[in-house]
């Protein structure tokens, strides 16, 4: 845009560039002072203990019964979560229904599985064998067509599974329910007077757009169940956790087999966080004008301004 | 034989609880009109075109379009419920505006047009997006097919609602105040599309409080207050030489 010459304000030339003496933060040099004495006192001890035996942690990292601990500890995670987001989402729809038998049903669940421990739910379902010993396809208080033993039908991987997922289903359908929610009303209107069913409805126009809203606390949830399967090894079912713990128990080196398995975790923890930020990113289109950047984009954004931007008041 | 009026309503009554919105509204909308509601607002006229299409239930009386009452089945002198299925099938055929535009957000501007036709009519997807382009052609918005609702001026986003409800071939089209939550200057591209629609024959009933297109396009015009319809008649007649002294005051305010 230019300004026409009659209106421009009279050139006195372009101020001169302010170079200010910059505020001093005492305080920032104390707390580095501070954390540079723990990060020296952690290294120092990393370095001379006697029992941590890094070699022996590379080793336990990459040892067999670690690596399919590994394995188990994934499959359990992603097997409970199918039945807690399945479940979750159910429960969900099913608490906002207009049949109160529905809602109450709903509700209820959820009472039992977020007020009772996981890991005495684990027990519980490793455990229901005695209460129901077998488990039969028929005619409810008549005849039976066919039926198994309960225990061999419920492995304890069916049990942890079953337990992980069905708690993580209660806390789910809170979460589903506060996404739903959070979906203006008018939407509902406009997708019915379409002529749009029900079910169309909340599967094409609201769960969708809930999804912005629930995509973040589920990402959290899928990094809690991966750490919470480590309860598994409570009813000797042989994850990651268990997996250091036998080492730990054979060897004698529990140190070095706490930070190999927490290294796994760690690792693990990390590529879902990551795995959750494209996720989150997907969900937002059409709620931004502009997708926001990629973690990539953002360091190579930062690097080109830096360069741009030194020497200038910052 | 008259034709049948596109819509009929005798003695409607709508209560929220204790508050009763609509006190006895009786009207008749005939095909290919475009009948004007205007009131201040609290008259009930907002609620009273969401009766029409069942997004809220009549306390009493009879609501008809086409015809065939709404919401209801009456055998032997009783009225039963149309099961939610059956009421989703008949809102078909009605189109609706919303004030606030109510687009999907998730879905680009072209995705809100075809969703209806291909999840509900199941017209084939390539079939349902070129009759989806013509009716964002239509609506002057063909440039903007793969833009999201928020990359949209409201003007944009009602045009855009438009062509979704069009898309659903409607035989009456409802408008709730299509331009009130615009801009000034956004809301004569809103009211050239809807003069269009009129000149095309569409039956159009719409809440509004633009005098100027009531008094241009209407063909009929009733103005409501506290509940209950105080004068009608052609929209320059009501407009110009109001009987009511309450429509007078009305106007008075807002022309």
């Amino acid at each position: 845009m230019t300004i026409p010459q009659d209106t421009a304000p009279p050139d006195r030339g372009r101020p001169e560039e302010i170079r200010a003496v910059a505020v001093r933060h005492p305080g920032r040099w104390v707390a580095v002072a501070v954390i540079a004495v723990l990060a020296a006192m952690l290294g120092h001890l990393m370095v001379t203990s006697t029992v941590l035996h890094w070699d022996v942690v590379g080793q336990i990292f990459t040892y067999s019964t670690v690596l399919s601990g590994v394995v188990k500890t994934l499959e359990l995670t992603v097997l409970a979560m199918v039945i807690g987001i399945v479940g979750g989402i159910l429960l969900a729809v099913m608490r906002l229904s207009k049949n109160p038998v529905l809602s109450g049903a709903s509700w209820i669940y959820v009472w039992v599985f977020r007020g009772t421990p996981v890991l005495v739910q684990l027990f519980f379902w490793n455990f229901l064998g005695a209460l129901v010993p077998t488990v039969g396809i028929g005619i409810p208080f008549g005849p039976t067509f066919a039926s198994w033993n309960y225990n061999d039908l419920i492995g304890l991987f069916t049990a942890a599974v079953l337990a992980l997922g069905l708690n993580e289903a209660a806390y789910f359908a809170e979460i589903v329910r506060a996404g739903i929610l959070s979906v203006d009303e008018g939407q509902a209107e406009a997708a019915s007077s379409l002529g749009l069913t029900h079910a169309q409805t909340l599967w094409r126009v609201v769960l969708p757009q809930a999804m912005r809203v629930i995509i973040p606390p589920a990402g959290n949830e899928t990094i809690s169940m991966l750490k919470t399967t480590s309860l598994v090894s409570a009813i000797a079912l042989e994850e990651l956790t268990r997996a250091g713990q036998d080492i730990a128990s054979r060897t004698l080196y529990e140190i070095p087999a706490l930070v190999a398995v927490s290294f796994w975790y760690l690792l693990m923890t990390s590529i879902l966080s990551i795995g959750q930020y494209y996720v989150e990113r997907y969900y937002s289109r059409g709620s931004n004008r502009v997708l926001p950047e990629t973690p990539w984009q953002k360091v190579r954004k930062n690097l080109v301004s830096f360069q741009r931007h030194e020497g200038a008041v910052r | 034989m008259s034709v049948e009026p596109m819509v009929r309503a005798e003695q409607v009554h709508k209560s929220y609880g204790q508050v009763e919105v609509l006190k006895g509204i009786d009207l008749e909308v005939q095909q290919g009109q475009v009948f004007c509601l205007v009131g201040p607002s609290g008259s009930g006229k907002s609620t009273f075109l969401r009766c029409i299409n069942h997004l809220e239930k009549i306390n009493a009386g009879r609501l008809y379009v086409d015809g065939e009452l709404v919401g209801y089945q009456e055998k032997n002198g009783k009225l039963h419920e149309l099961p939610d299925r059956v009421v989703a099938q008949k809102r078909r055929d009605i189109g609706m505006v919303f004030q606030r535009f109510n687009l999907f957000p998730h879905m680009t501007a072209l995705e809100n047009v075809v969703e209806a036709p291909t999840r509900v009519k199941k017209v084939p997807r390539a079939q349902a997006r070129e009759q989806g382009m013509e009716l964002l052609t239509k609506v002057g918005l063909a440039d903007k097919a793969g833009n999201y609702p928020s990359q949209l001026s409201g003007g944009q986003q009602q045009r855009v609602a438009i062509a979704r409800a069009l898309a659903m071939e409607p035989k009456l089209m409802l408008f709730d105040e299509p331009t009130s939550a615009l801009d000034p200057e956004l809301v004569g591209d809103v009211l050239d599309v809807m003069r269009g629609l009129a000149q095309d024959g569409m039956t159009m009933i719409v809440v509004t409080h633009e005098m100027g297109f009531a008094r241009e396009v209407g063909d009929s015009l009733v103005f409501m207050d506290g509940g209950v319809v105080v004068e009608s008649g052609h929209p320059r007649e009501v407009l110009t030489n109001p009987q009511h002294e309450r429509t007078q005051a009305f106007l008075s305010k807002v022309l």
